[in-house]
């Protein structure tokens, strides 16, 4: 049963997910089509096609609060000189479907607002989402808090057949009450898949309704068990299903099958309730999406890999958050804000009016000095990304020392706004342990085993938190790259061995970190210190330090020293 | 139709945290730990729900009392008093500082050059309940000026050439998930109690639950009516422990068994442990005792204590084990 694994049949769980999620919108909260391409334009389509123009409303892309919730009509007020309110963009959307393009990149501030209406609405004022995730990397997802709320996660990324799928005659029947058996099934499969939160369980249960009714049936089966479970639950496992025991030893002989009178039409409905279980369990299993599933055979659950929404990555000059305005002149990028003039003018009307004499009397008299300026916080957090050399008989130690110092500092990421990430290089190849977060609850667990020994990849390592440090930097971050590392290398870009070709490599990385100019440092904590760090320091243009003792108190210190002051615009 | 209170599947803690929440507001906000869908803010916003309807001045922006009529900012005319439900404000992620305290009214301003004073969630709040998801992710000034508020039970605003000061009591109750970033101790610290909250690991507790929201799903008033009378139960174990919690006195024996505890776990300063006695006198209230006893500081322990001891990121230890352990040891 590894047909979930098959991109066709991804296709086709999309397909069916939209279908069911077209009957009843509001009772799934949404749905997410992750991966642009072909595909997912050809499923919009079709969804376009099935549901009326007027219930679709697309999300501008960085819209505000005002829009969002509605308020004073500044213009209109004006103009009208009475109160003009506006419906605000979840007004017009109440009852509909809210369309979300590139919902790997709302903010959780606008995702908080969407899942507060999604969780006030009542009636038929529910509306439901359709996420539109074109995400690549496995940090850039939807913000938790809204993937959480609709029930079908659908990856077409590897999808490349577009043969659609037939839609279903569907015919939909009576509406199909789940038993207690077969919540039983669901909340089984849930736990096995480590779901903790209720809401897939119910969106499952309802989803199994849902599909029984579209087959015509009158109570649930084994099938749409398996499809409930395949849609709702699989793409939220946080771990694998424990695998089923060896065989169990066949202790008697299966009883004689003496039920045979009605089992002729009934043996795919009340097989036993564990072989049930397995079976649903194997075909929920065969439809975990790839990568989610190589994550959780590396140990990584990846849960809240989207803590923070990629949004509130997103910062720059004109936008991030806002700060109280200031008197000032709405030019060099800076944006009027209306509404705080306005307050500035508003108590000196009487006074002006006066001074202005006839003919103002329904105007508004506003002066340079009203004019207020928006302005916006560039959070500039830094990011410090620890790569640490964890080759050879010093790997263990060093790992345990940077792995201190991660904590140390994550302890304090609340004061200096500060994120963590931790690359460890070793063997033929580097890899992000800890991809940047504030979280030290997320940093514990993932650095709870960190691999050592093996050759010295340099260049890999340098390459990958090159890698990460660009990204940082294009999401508004100042990233900081400290390198745990006598700077001895021995493994080449392309992971093969030989000393020669291996250093020529890492000198070659190293020369990127200069010329992007990323702050950086390098720590050469090997017993004793060779000129190969401070070489490979000087290429970088970094600082350099020698720590042959280091622990990890001392290891925090210096690089707090180190540290690149954090930047606010 | 909100979920009823008593429907609720397990999270005892959380209820009872809530409970002791409700008969001393002044024991200063609860803050709950733990995932996405563990009903969090369903628990909270069932038992703004089930609290009976407060009365107050008709159309009165501030929620006065009947005897307090008047003493607002906008000072309310009428003398008339309404019933009103208990408030549940649900503060959005994205909240400006204008929106929470309130900020001068644009349209009065436009419209009659009237230097008015627009209030904001904290007065609507006033009397009932704030609720903070993703507490972790406000900003800080907000959560300290929240915090402040819910503490002095009154709102202060100076800006914008206003000088307004209103009544805001509220319950204030956050909610986050340690693993999408940390709270800094200094505001955890002034939350009154903590609860750790999880989905019931027990697939039949699962599935009662999911068989409740469905049946609730399905007819929200049937649904409510079937639980009526657990609320109702709920409803007078809350009004019993108002009316006795005032003539409740903690002994010099509780005193005692309170700062042994306190200093045998490091909880850091003297709020810890005036939450502690606070919450073991609501506790014993709310179950009917006539004094309070050493049971009742053991039962919220963990509540009042877990968020205050010093953190020690290489000790994996989690706080409520500590707790548990020092219980253990001093009251075995």
């Amino acid at each position: 049963m590894i047909r979930g694994r098959d991109p066709a049949n991804a296709f086709h769980n999309a397909a069916m997910a939209l279908e069911m999620f077209c009957k009843a919108p509001a009772h799934f909260g949404g749905i997410c089509l992750r991966g642009g391409g072909p595909a997912r334009d050809a499923l919009i389509e079709r969804f376009k096609q099935s549901m009326p123009t007027e219930a679709l409303h697309r999300l501008p892309p960085r819209i505000d609060d005002e829009q969002l919730l509605g308020g004073v009509d500044v213009a209109a007020s004006l103009a009208a000189a009475r109160t003009v309110t506006r419906g605000g963009f979840l007004k017009r959307a109440a009852g509909g479907i809210i369309l979300v393009p590139m919902a790997e990149r709302v903010s959780a501030e606008i995702a908080g607002r969407l899942a507060q209406a999604m969780d006030n609405a009542s009636g038929d004022e529910r509306f439901a989402l359709v996420l539109l995730d074109d995400g690549i990397e496995a940090e850039e997802r939807p913000p938790s808090s809204l993937l959480e709320r609709i029930a079908f996660h659908c990856d077409l990324r590897e999808v490349r057949s577009l043969e659609l799928p037939a839609k279903s005659s569907a015919m939909f029947g009576a509406p199909v009450e789940a038993t207690p058996d077969d919540a039983f099934h669901l909340a089984e499969i849930a736990r096995a898949l480590g779901i903790s939160s209720v809401r897939p369980l119910i969106f499952a249960e309802r989803a199994a309704c849902a599909h029984a009714a579209m087959q015509g049936r009158s109570q649930i089966e084994t099938d749409d068990l398996a499809l409930a479970a395949r849609l709702v639950l699989a793409p939220r496992a946080t771990q694998l299903p424990p695998d089923p025991e060896p065989e169990p030893e066949p202790q008697e002989p299966p009883p004689p099958e003496d039920q045979s009178s009605d089992s002729a039409e009934d043996d795919s409905q009340t097989p036993d309730p564990e072989d049930l279980q397995e079976l649903l369990l194997d075909a929920v299993a065969a439809s975990i999406p790839p990568d989610l599933l190589d994550q959780l055979r590396e140990g990584k659950a990846l849960r809240s890999a989207s803590g923070h929404g990629s949004g509130k990555k997103r910062k720059s000059k004109a936008r991030g958050k806002p700060l109280a305005a200031r008197p000032g002149m709405p030019d060099g990028g800076a944006r009027l804000a209306l509404i705080d003039t306005l307050r500035a003018a508003v108590p000196w009307q009487a006074v002006r009016r006066k001074e202005a004499g006839s003919g103002t009397a329904n105007a508004i008299l506003i002066r340079k000095d009203d004019l207020r300026v928006r302005l916006f916080e560039e959070r500039s957090a830094t990011v410090t990304i620890f790569a640490v050399d964890a080759s050879g008989s010093a790997a263990l130690a060093r790992l345990a020392e940077a792995k201190g110092a991660v904590e140390l500092m994550l302890a304090q990421a609340y004061v200096t706004r500060s994120e963590v990430a931790l690359i460890a290089f070793r063997g033929d190849s580097a890899e992000t342990l800890l991809p940047p977060t504030r979280s030290l609850t997320r940093a514990k667990k993932a650095l709870s085993s960190l691999p050592g020994g093996g050759g010295t990849p340099l260049a890999l390592g340098i390459n990958e938190t090159l890698a990460l440090a660009e990204r940082i930097r294009s999401q508004g971050s100042t990233p900081f790259c400290v390198f745990l590392t006598d700077g001895r290398a021995n493994i080449d870009e392309n992971g093969s061995s030989g000393r020669e070709k291996a250093q020529k490599d890492a000198k070659k990385a190293a020369k990127l970190v200069a010329f992007a100019a990323f702050d950086a440092l390098v720590i050469d904590i090997s017993p004793r210190p060779s000129a190969d760090a401070r070489t490979l320091s000087e290429e970088m243009q970094a600082r350099f330090i020698t720590l042959p003792m280091a622990d990890a108190k001392a290891l925090h210190k210096a690089v707090e020293q180190a540290r690149p002051a954090p930047q606010t615009a | 139709m909100g979920f009823p209170f008593s429907a609720i599947v397990g999270q005892d803690e959380m209820k009872q945290a809530l409970l002791i929440a409700a008969v001393d507001p002044s024991i200063g906000g609860v803050m709950v730990f733990g995932d996405r869908g563990t009903g969090k803010s369903t628990a909270a916003r069932a038992l703004a729900g089930l609290l009976p309807p407060i009365s107050a001045i008709e159309n009165c922006r501030y929620g006065c009392l009947p005897q307090e009529a008047g003493s607002c900012p906008d000072p309310c005319q009428s003398k008339r008093a309404r019933k009103r439900p208990v408030p549940f404000i649900d503060l959005p992620l994205g909240a400006t500082e204008d929106r929470v305290v309130g900020a001068l009214d644009l349209e009065r301003a436009l419209r009659a050059g009237e230097k008015a004073f627009e209030p904001g969630l904290l007065a609507k709040a006033h009397r009932g309940f704030l609720y903070i998801d993703e507490i972790n992710l406000l900003e800080d000034h907000l959560v300290d000026l929240l915090l402040d508020v819910a503490a002095s039970g009154e709102n202060v605003v100076e800006r914008e050439g206003l000088s307004v000061r209103h009544r805001a009591k509220f319950v204030l109750i956050g909610s986050g998930n340690p693993e999408e970033g940390e709270l800094r101790p200094q505001l955890l610290d002034r939350f009154g109690l903590s609860v750790e909250v999880r989905t019931p690991d027990a697939i039949d507790d699962r599935v009662e639950i999911m068989r409740r929201c469905t049946a609730q799903d399905r007819d929200p008033s049937a649904f409510a009516e079937a639980w009526a009378k657990e609320d109702a139960k709920i409803l007078k174990q809350i009004a019993r422990g108002q009316k006795r919690i005032a003539s409740l006195e903690a002994g010099d024996d509780v005193l005692t068994d309170a700062a042994e505890l306190c200093l045998a776990v490091g909880a850091d300063g003297l709020r810890g442990e005036l939450t502690l006695i606070r919450a073991a006198r609501a506790q014993a209230a709310l179950a009917g005792a006539r004094d309070i006893r050493r049971e009742h500081v053991i039962a919220v322990a963990p509540m009042a204590l877990r968020h205050r001891l010093r953190r020690d990121v290489l000790d994996e230890t989690g706080s409520t084990t500590r707790i548990e352990r020092a219980l253990a040891e001093l009251f075995g």
